[in-house]
């Protein structure tokens, strides 16, 4: 299971990379991918949606079941991954790669900080 | 006692193997003060005796009488083969189709249904069947509501008056508003002005009273704001009707009835529901998909189950949980059996019998409405009230006449439906019916009612 | 080896098997108008009589069913269909819903006398047959409930709808249908609603509980009095999913255990066919108070006429076209008369004696029981270690016995939850049980058993993922 150092991690499976220019890229860990499975479809939020931290943003869709994908910060979409939609499976070959999901312009910059990091995280992912 | 097999000395052995002296003790966890009340329920009867009350009710039923009935249900060509085949056992006792191995069965059967549904129409993707046309309307103005994110529906009178009522039923706990719009004077609906707030437009073809709507023209009107339009539409009609893919109809829905399944008192029939590709994942329901098994051979499975309700739980796109699988398996394979030539002449039969009657029926000198673009069913304005034509026609051994509410505002009125089983000898036998009751043009005939 | 045809692939143009009454007459673009008429016809199957006689019946030798294999599907009351029910129901097709009612005193008397008895049987003073399935019922009886709570000003106030953990997924996706945020409540060890966490969960802005008895762990809720109790005392209406009735009926009635709304379904507890995945049928009860928010119309008994009454100015209004799925109701009636109150308690009594049964023999070979007691109607297993139900369940196809209800529920890891029925005898429990400890066997002896299984199914496993991917919801009608 791998897990990056560099990104910061919500306790429901989001990853989010550093603020840069104000902007995090977010997706879901190789964990979570695994436990849920081949995807096979992605519901993807509005550009210009405002979400609030641990707002439901988006919907992994597997085989057998459906996982709701929070924003793990608050802050306004700007881009989502619009490959994705023809090709949900780089969410279990590139979780933390091609299988991103949105951008967010961040509400507040420092909020990252207070996200797991990858130790935290992986104590996480071992409860499961 | 029936469909139990167990003997004294099987209960006897179960209970060993349990390890409990009674079956009683097995219930030792029901409250003793709600356990085994008095049931007051009749006698149980032997086969023989059940069938014979059964035939006694039936008979105060008027059955295999002139039938003019239309209204959302009518009497149509079922070949022997549809049921023989449909409700075999295998069939009829299956359960949902959740192991696909040993299901191929229902579900390339249902495979088959939705790619028929998908012909009729002319739009791509039709689930695996609802419960009837009704709720199938009202579940496509739920979808309208996820897809636009508006909450408003806007719904032609002419849409069947219970299609309406459950619409109403289903968007009443979610704050969504229904906005009715009203009749021409030729019985059908104008084109409406579409507010950019509307999600869906709902319109009936052919509609309540049997007129063709001007379809096209209603789905420009829906396009140019934003909303969907959601066709309800009769299957069998659309052997010879224009299908809504054509017209740029977003949502096909309707009511199966008319495709090989008995009239049974309304029920159970089924619902359908056929979309664009764009609105595919919004589709409730069942689906079945095609695809290979580890052989490589095709194969077909219940798919995109991720949306429904076992899953989703509070999130599905909707609660439904069944579908009308027997019956839509019913309407396949008498598709199969009639094929496009047998469904084109029974939906042909069935506009020329209709045709004829309102013919006939101007000739006696009855006052039909005078629209000529209706498919199978048509208005008759009365005299007496329509529930009294009816009752009277029926003393008379005629079924006809399913009373047009007064919310359509032309007094006292029937619609009268043929279809191709209508023979030349049930007209005569209506006209004749109709004159005994005094709705005809002659007039001093004294009514007894 | 090659794939089993499409109807579509079979026969010829200018083939058919069925030719109905003709009329010639005027085309239909001189009586329609030629605007109102398709272009091309629809492309439906072309094949004679017996073609199309050959292909439904070889379909219906790809499928499993009651009539062909033992069919253990917990929650799913996979009890015999009569064959009787179908003649019975042969007796009613003619009937049109717009017919005269004075002309259809028969089946209204079917349907009035069918109203009866399942207001006795559950308890309740009031039944609708309207609802379609079980699912529609139950978001009848959660519409009513929404309805009585707004007659009382308390419409706002109450939002929340409690069901708990194991409960069916349709009891959330009803409450969310209806308005409602749900609210989950957890299962204690014992198997049963953690007491102490819903009483917790009740308040005033409780509209209803949702709740199965016997649960689907097949265990019945012990402390139901005590709940129904706790429920009413903060105004909250008890919803009962009629789903495991088949554990009780004769001999405990969902009224007497508290409930204000109950749904029923007749597929299940009353025999009707499952055919596939319906047409089910979902009446609901109510208890009086409840009674005046019932859909319309009901079967009313005005002297010695029956009549369909209309005039309910409080009702949520309809849930469907007509009056219910009738050819299904007539056969559920046809059960009841059949068996009576006497044999309706055997139903019961024999299929919980039949699940323990199953649930002993089980045990036996090798499978652990999630919360074992004395259960009711059915049970819930799981594999020994390492082993996955999914591959149990496919290995089971090879014997021509249908797998129990997979991954249900979802409290219960690898659950496999078991639902023998009455209808079973012990001989069928016993070979099912002898299955089950040979698939183990073989599996714990050869790895690659399961993974290959099935072996001898019209098919094998499927892939999934890429019909879920790229949807095929239709055929092609690609050439060749």
């Amino acid at each position: 299971m791998k897990i990056p150092q560099e990104l910061r991690f919500a306790a429901s499976h989001e990853w989010a990379t550093e603020p840069a220019d104000g902007i995090v890229t977010v997706g879901i860990t190789d964990f979570a991918q695994d436990q849920l499975g081949d995807v096979v479809f992605v519901e993807l939020p509005e550009v210009g949606r405002t979400l609030a931290a641990g707002e439901a943003a988006a919907v992994v869709e597997s085989v057998k079941t459906a996982s709701d994908i929070n924003a793990p910060l608050a802050g306004e979409v700007v881009e989502v991954n619009g490959a994705l939609l023809d090709a949900p499976e780089a969410i279990n070959t590139d979780a933390y790669g091609e299988g991103w999901l949105f951008r967010l312009r961040v509400t507040d910059g420092d909020a990252w900080g207070g996200l797991l990091d990858a130790d935290a995280y992986a104590a996480v992912a071992e409860e499961g | 006692m029936p469909y139990v097999p167990h003997t004294d000395d099987d209960v006897r052995r179960a209970l060993a193997a349990i390890g409990v002296d009674r079956v009683d003790d097995l219930f030792a966890d029901v409250p003793a003060e709600i356990l085994d009340p008095p049931l007051d329920l009749p006698a149980p009867m032997d086969e023989v005796t059940l069938l014979a009350h059964l035939d006694a009710l039936a008979a105060r039923d008027q059955q295999a009488v002139p039938t003019f009935l239309g209204g959302g249900v009518r009497r149509h060509f079922i070949p022997a083969v549809t049921p023989r085949l449909a409700l075999q056992g295998e069939f009829v006792t299956a359960y949902t189709p959740y192991q696909a191995e040993v299901s191929q069965g229902v579900l390339q059967s249902t495979f088959e249904f939705q790619t028929m549904m998908s012909e009729l129409t002319g739009l791509p993707n039709s689930n695996a069947s609802m419960y009837d046309g009704a709720s199938a309307v009202a579940e496509a103005a739920l979808l309208a509501v996820r897809q636009t994110h508006r909450e408003t529906v806007m719904v032609s009178r002419a849409v069947h008056p219970e299609t309406r009522e459950v619409l109403q039923t289903y968007l009443w706990p979610l704050d969504i508003d229904v906005e009715v719009v009203d009749l021409e004077p030729s019985l059908t609906t104008p084109v409406p002005g579409v507010g950019d707030h509307v999600a869906a437009l709902i319109v009936q073809d052919p509609n309540h009273l049997g007129y063709l709507e001007d379809m096209p023209a209603m789905a420009a009107a829906a396009h140019a704001a934003g909303a969907l339009l959601i066709a309800v539409v009769d299957p069998l009609a659309l052997a010879v009707l224009r299908e809504p893919g054509s017209y740029g109809a977003d949502i096909a829905v309707g009511d199966g009835q008319v495709l090989g399944v008995p009239m049974q008192f309304g029920g159970p029939a089924f619902g359908f529901m056929v979309v664009t590709d764009a609105l595919l994942r919004q589709l409730p329901g069942r689906l079945v998909g095609q695809t290979t098994d580890v052989d490589g051979r095709r194969a077909f499975v219940l798919t995109l189950q991720a949306r429904e309700q076992h899953i989703r739980r509070s999130k599905a796109k909707s609660n439904i949980c069944s579908n009308h699988q027997l019956a839509a398996l019913l309407a396949t394979v008498n598709m199969a059996a009639l094929g496009p030539t047998g469904l084109r002449e029974m939906a042909e039969a069935t506009v020329r019998r209709a045709h004829r009657l309102a013919a006939a029926l101007r000739g006696a000198g009855a006052d039909v409405a005078p629209n000529e673009r209706f498919f199978a069913e048509f208005v008759l304005r009365t005299r007496a009230e329509g529930a009294t034509v009816r009752r009277r026609l029926a003393k008379r051994g005629v079924r006809a006449g399913v009373p047009v509410p007064p919310e359509y505002g032309i007094g006292n009125a029937v619609t009268l439906a043929a279809t191709e089983l209508t023979t030349d000898a049930d007209i005569e036998a209506l006209l004749a019916a109709l004159h005994d009751v005094g709705e005809l043009g002659v007039v001093g005939t004294e009514v007894v009612a | 080896m090659s794939d089993f045809p499409l109807v579509f692939e079979r026969g010829m143009p200018g083939r058919r098997a069925a030719r109905p009454p003709v009329t010639e007459g005027a085309g239909m673009a001189e009586l329609l108008g030629e605007d109102a008429l398709r272009a091309h016809p629809p492309r439906l199957p072309e094949v004679s009589e017996l073609d199309l006689v050959r292909h439904y019946t070889q379909l219906a030798h790809r499928q499993f069913s009651i009539d062909g294999n033992f069919y253990p599907l917990g929650s799913c009351t996979m009890k015999y269909n009569p064959k009787l029910h179908e003649d019975a129901a042969d007796r009613f097709l003619d009937l049109h819903p717009y017919q005269d009612p004075d002309h259809a005193q028969g089946i209204l008397a079917l349907l009035h006398g069918l109203q009866g008895d399942l207001a006795t049987i559950t308890g309740m003073d009031a039944i609708s047959l309207q609802p379609a399935a079980g699912a529609h019922g139950e978001l009848t009886g959660i519409l009513m409930i929404r309805a009585f709570h707004e007659a009382n000003g308390e419409g706002e106030q109450r939002r929340v709808v409690i069901c708990p953990d194991g409960a069916h997924g349709t009891n959330p996706a009803t409450a969310s249908m209806a308005g409602y945020d749900v609210v989950e409540v957890p299962t204690g060890p014992d198997g049963e609603v953690d007491f102490a966490a819903f009483e917790a969960a009740l308040g005033p802005d409780t509209a209803a509980v949702m709740l199965t008895n016997p649960n689907t762990l097949g265990i019945f809720e012990r402390r139901i009095l005590r709940m129904s109790a706790a429920a009413h005392a903060v105004g909250a209406q008890l919803y009962y999913d009629g789903a495991n009735l088949n554990a009780v009926v004769g001999r405990a009635r969902p009224g007497d255990m508290g409930f204000d709304v109950v749904h029923l379904n007749l597929h299940k507890t009353f025999t009707t066919p499952h055919g596939g995945g319906g047409p089910g049928t979902g009446p609901v009860g109510v208890k009086a108070h409840l009674a005046p928010f019932l859909p319309a119309p009901l079967v009313a008994r005005e002297g010695d006429r029956f009549v369909l009454d209309t005039d309910r100015p409080r009702s949520i209004g309809r849930m469907r076209s007509f009056y219910g799925n009738v050819g299904n109701l007539v056969r559920a009636y046809a059960y009841i008369r059949t068996l009576g109150a006497e044999g309706l308690r055997r139903v019961s009594s024999m299929a919980v004696l039949n699940a323990n049964y199953l649930r002993v023999r089980m045990k036996e070979a090798g499978f652990t029981i999630a919360f074992d007691r004395v259960n009711m109607h059915e049970f819930v297993a799981q594999p020994p270690a390492g082993l996955r139900t999914l591959d149990i369940a496919k290995a089971l196809l090879d014997h021509g016995v249908h797998p129990m209800t997979v991954y249900f529920p979802l409290i219960v890891k690898e659950a496999m939850m078991v639902e023998p029925t009455e209808t079973e005898s012990l001989e069928t429990l016993d070979a099912y049980a002898a299955i089950l400890a040979e698939v183990l066997e073989r599996a714990q002896a050869d790895p690659g058993y399961l993974a290959e299984a099935p072996r001898s199914t019209p098919v094998r496993r499927l892939d999934e993922t890429t019909a879920a991917r790229k949807p095929v919801l239709r055929y092609g009608f690609t050439a060749g």
